[in-house]
């Protein structure tokens, strides 16, 4: 599949690499930019302000404006922070990220690499940051930054494995020529000509969604940042360059899985026009899924507040992940039996709203009356 | 105080770590610091240390006259002047046995209403925001209060230090639209209201934060001296507006709001529906309103009060707000203490927060409603 770029044939195979990687690492800072300002501007929207306006006509220069400032700025390191482990974190949250992008379909035959197993690759290298967000916390010398270094940890590992369950009840179902179940997210996306998965597998969308939202530290689980908890959590240290990174990586983070999940629930680039409508359309196509989750993502930030440590993680634990390993269970037994399409539906839809009914009974704490102190003074 | 999980038999070493919350956290209302001894994430042990905005408000006013020193209750209750200052202005007409006009009274009455209107609209923003809505409610809360705080500006003459009350009456009348502006704020007010416990109560995770956390007894409540929406989301049914009414407020109908649990929803809860009831005085007080003096009419142009001490006490949006003042004679006091709702409050934090996790020590100081420069005066 190594075609050259832009239709140029034979090119160097390392050539070639680094140009796309290079044309990934462009993309990537272009797409941060314009999503922190849009961020900024939709968020304004919802809050009756206008976001930034000062900056450019309607404010589009704020995000460049910012990043200047960011490089511009001194890079100071706590004197009791360990520095090879504090000036190495960076790296560690940034790199994975961007390494990430090689597998991603963002037209048809329009990749970095195509990897059989791009969907494991992706979800594999997209956890290592939370090493990055350990050792940042942990080289930082703050009580905060350690707390929310504790927090992200705890819930990286937690939310990691509904995401990754969830997306193999997908990669499950897939039916190529050889049979069914695929991690080649090309072939993922490709199959979706006609339907989109999130059709037969709401309940694995869901699951998933929710688990983005927490593998990305956005609300409701925003909790190893929580501006009025731990002040801004792994990070409280950071300044400048260094911190723009981990900014750029939260991004871009926010960008790849909602590429995954356009590709893997939403149809990518393949529904609902097809492979030959060439490759502006379906980029176009990618990109317009992958910013509608991105919208409600940000929809999702203004609305909701912050859940707790415990609620968070028995969310995961007792709710999210026997969900998944029921949903991959019954995808099982629907794959061994060949039963049709629509029982997928059907068994996911239960699932749904047996998820509707845990979310709206289950987490609310139970109430009760303080009691009454033996021998206390009696109230009118 | 909830319940903490069981500890389970550690099989290393642990060491509980402190945490210093403030005197710079975001999340404590100003400069206020408490220290949390944190295992995990649970919290065993917080000190609060307050003093940070201490300015000797009270000695201030022992060196200057009467009149002077209502703006200083402006600076120490920023969030509800309105409701300082008639405080002040009570126990000044008290000592020196001043009648105020039935105009000025009513006036007072909207006006301190009003500014409890304000405060919770200040309350339910900055609370959303302990919570970790990313500053939506803060905004609508603030919109809110702004408007509220535009026809303060119109009436005073200033947006935060008003200074318009006066020992006897008003400094001066009220704007001739002063009615109509007052309905239309009210009008807004409803609809924010409205919108506000939309956004928030109806929320599953903002239930599953604020109930059943920071719960305090009733006995418990009144022991630390606790009062307004604090000692009454403990199920008390203490308000001064109607155990020992002032103004006129035996002349108006309203409910005093009590919650069963006493814990942070009852406490936030127990805000908004008070703020309607704020708004239900208000309009009752409006139909009062009529046409006269604001002061009464021999009112000297340097007050002077005979010796003698007074205490008066007035429902502020935060609890009991008094003022205990001492003369001697002449024209400025002797001493005068505040009593501050907050610092009674807080002193209530230590028993709500411990055995809760860190992210609850937030939203509990937050469902206290504190004023720092109250608190430290």
């Amino acid at each position: 599949m190594n075609v050259g770029l832009f239709g140029i044939e034979n090119v160097n195979i390392w050539v070639d690499a680094v140009i796309r990687l290079q044309l990934i690492v462009i993309l990537m800072t272009v797409v941060v930019m314009g999503l922190i300002y849009g961020e900024r501007k939709i968020i304004g929207r919802f809050q009756r302000r206008l976001g930034p306006m000062r900056t450019g006509p309607f404010g589009i220069l704020q995000s460049l404006a910012d990043a200047l400032k960011l490089v511009g700025k001194e890079d100071l390191r706590p004197r009791g922070a360990d520095p090879w482990v504090f000036e190495l974190a960076v790296y560690f949250v940034f790199v994975p990220v961007f390494m990430a992008f090689v597998a991603v379909p963002f037209a048809f035959d329009w990749n970095v690499r195509v990897l059989e197993l791009g969907l494991f690759y992706v979800v594999a290298i997209s956890s290592i940051n939370i090493v990055g967000w350990v050792m940042a916390g942990w080289a930082s010398d703050n009580r905060y930054a350690m707390l929310g270094a504790l927090r992200a940890a705890a819930q990286g590992i937690s939310y990691e494995l509904p995401l990754i369950l969830s997306l193999i009840a997908v990669s499950m179902v897939v039916s190529t020529d050889a049979g069914r179940g695929s991690l080649d997210l090309g072939v993922i996306v490709a199959e979706q000509g006609h339907i989109p998965y999130i059709v037969w597998q709401p309940l694995a969308f869901a699951i998933f969604y929710v688990a983005m939202l927490a593998e990305l530290n956005r609300t409701p689980f925003d909790i190893p940042v929580g501006e009025s908890e731990v002040v801004g959590g792994p990070f409280v240290e950071y300044s400048g360059i260094r911190w723009s990174m981990f900014f750029l990586a939260e991004y871009a983070g926010l960008f790849i899985l909602s590429l995954v999940g356009a590709a893997v629930f939403l149809g990518g680039w393949a529904w609902p026009l097809g492979e030959e409508v060439g490759p502006v359309w379906q980029l176009l196509l990618t990109a317009g899924k992958a910013l509608l989750l991105i919208f409600s993502v940000f929809w999702v930030r203004v609305t909701m507040p912050r859940m707790r440590i415990d609620q968070l993680m028995g969310f995961s634990w007792k709710v999210l992940l026997p969900m998944s390993f029921a949903l991959i269970l019954v995808n099982g037994l629907i794959l061994v039996y060949d039963w049709p399409d629509v029982v997928l539906l059907a068994s996911n839809v239960v699932g749904l709203i047996a998820l509707y009914l845990i979310i709206d009974r289950g987490i609310t704490r139970r109430r009760v009356r303080p009691p009454a102190r033996a021998g206390a003074a009696t109230t009118a | 105080m909830t319940q903490p999980p069981p500890v389970l038999e550690n099989e290393f070493e642990t060491e509980d770590i402190f945490v210093n919350m403030g005197p710079q956290h975001p999340s404590t209302h100003g400069v206020f610091r408490m220290v949390l001894t944190i295992d995990g994430e649970l919290i065993t042990d917080v000190t609060p240390y307050v003093g940070y905005m201490h300015r000797g408000a009270e000695k201030l006013c022992e060196t200057m006259d009467y009149r002077q020193g209502i703006g200083y209750m402006d600076r120490t209750e920023y969030l509800a002047n309105f409701n300082a200052e008639l405080s002040y202005v009570m126990a000044v007409e008290r000592l020196a046995e001043l009648e105020v006009p039935e105009r000025a009274t009513w006036i007072r009455m909207i006006l301190c209403e009003l500014n409890r209107l304000s405060s919770h609209f200040m309350f339910l923003g900055a609370f959303g925001t302990d919570v970790g809505v990313f500053g939506t409610a803060f905004v609508y809360g603030f919109r809110n209060r702004e408007v509220i705080q535009d026809l303060f500006e119109e009436i005073t003459g200033d947006r935060l230090m008003f200074a318009y009350f006066r020992a006897g009456g008003l400094a001066w009348e009220v704007p001739d639209n002063f009615e109509t502006r007052v309905r239309e704020v009210l009008k807004d007010s409803r609809e924010g209201l409205r919108e506000l416990d939309g956004l928030m109560t109806q929320n599953e995770i903002f239930r599953a934060r604020t109930e059943g956390v920071g719960v305090i007894t009733a006995e418990d409540a009144i022991d630390w001296g606790t009062s307004g929406p604090t000692l009454r989301a403990s199920g008390v049914p203490m308000d001064i507006r109607r155990d020992e009414p002032y103004l006129f407020y035996d002349q108006v109908d309203f409910d005093v709001i009590t919650g069963d649990h006493g814990d942070v929803f009852d406490r936030f809860y127990g805000r908004i529906r008070e703020a309607s009831e704020s708004i239900k005085i208000i309009e009752q007080c409006l139909e009062r309103l009529e046409p006269g003096p604001i002061v009464p009419d021999r009112l000297p142009r340097m007050l002077r009060t005979p010796a003698g001490e007074v205490y008066t006490r007035t429902e502020a949006p935060r609890g009991e707000y008094g003022i205990y003042l001492v003369s001697k004679g002449g024209n400025r006091p002797h001493r005068l203490k505040i009593r501050s709702a907050c610092l009674s409050n807080l002193q209530a934090l230590r028993d709500m927060t411990i055995g809760g996790y860190v992210a609850d020590a937030v939203v509990i100081l937050g469902s206290l409603d504190i004023v720092l420069c109250e608190v430290d005066r």
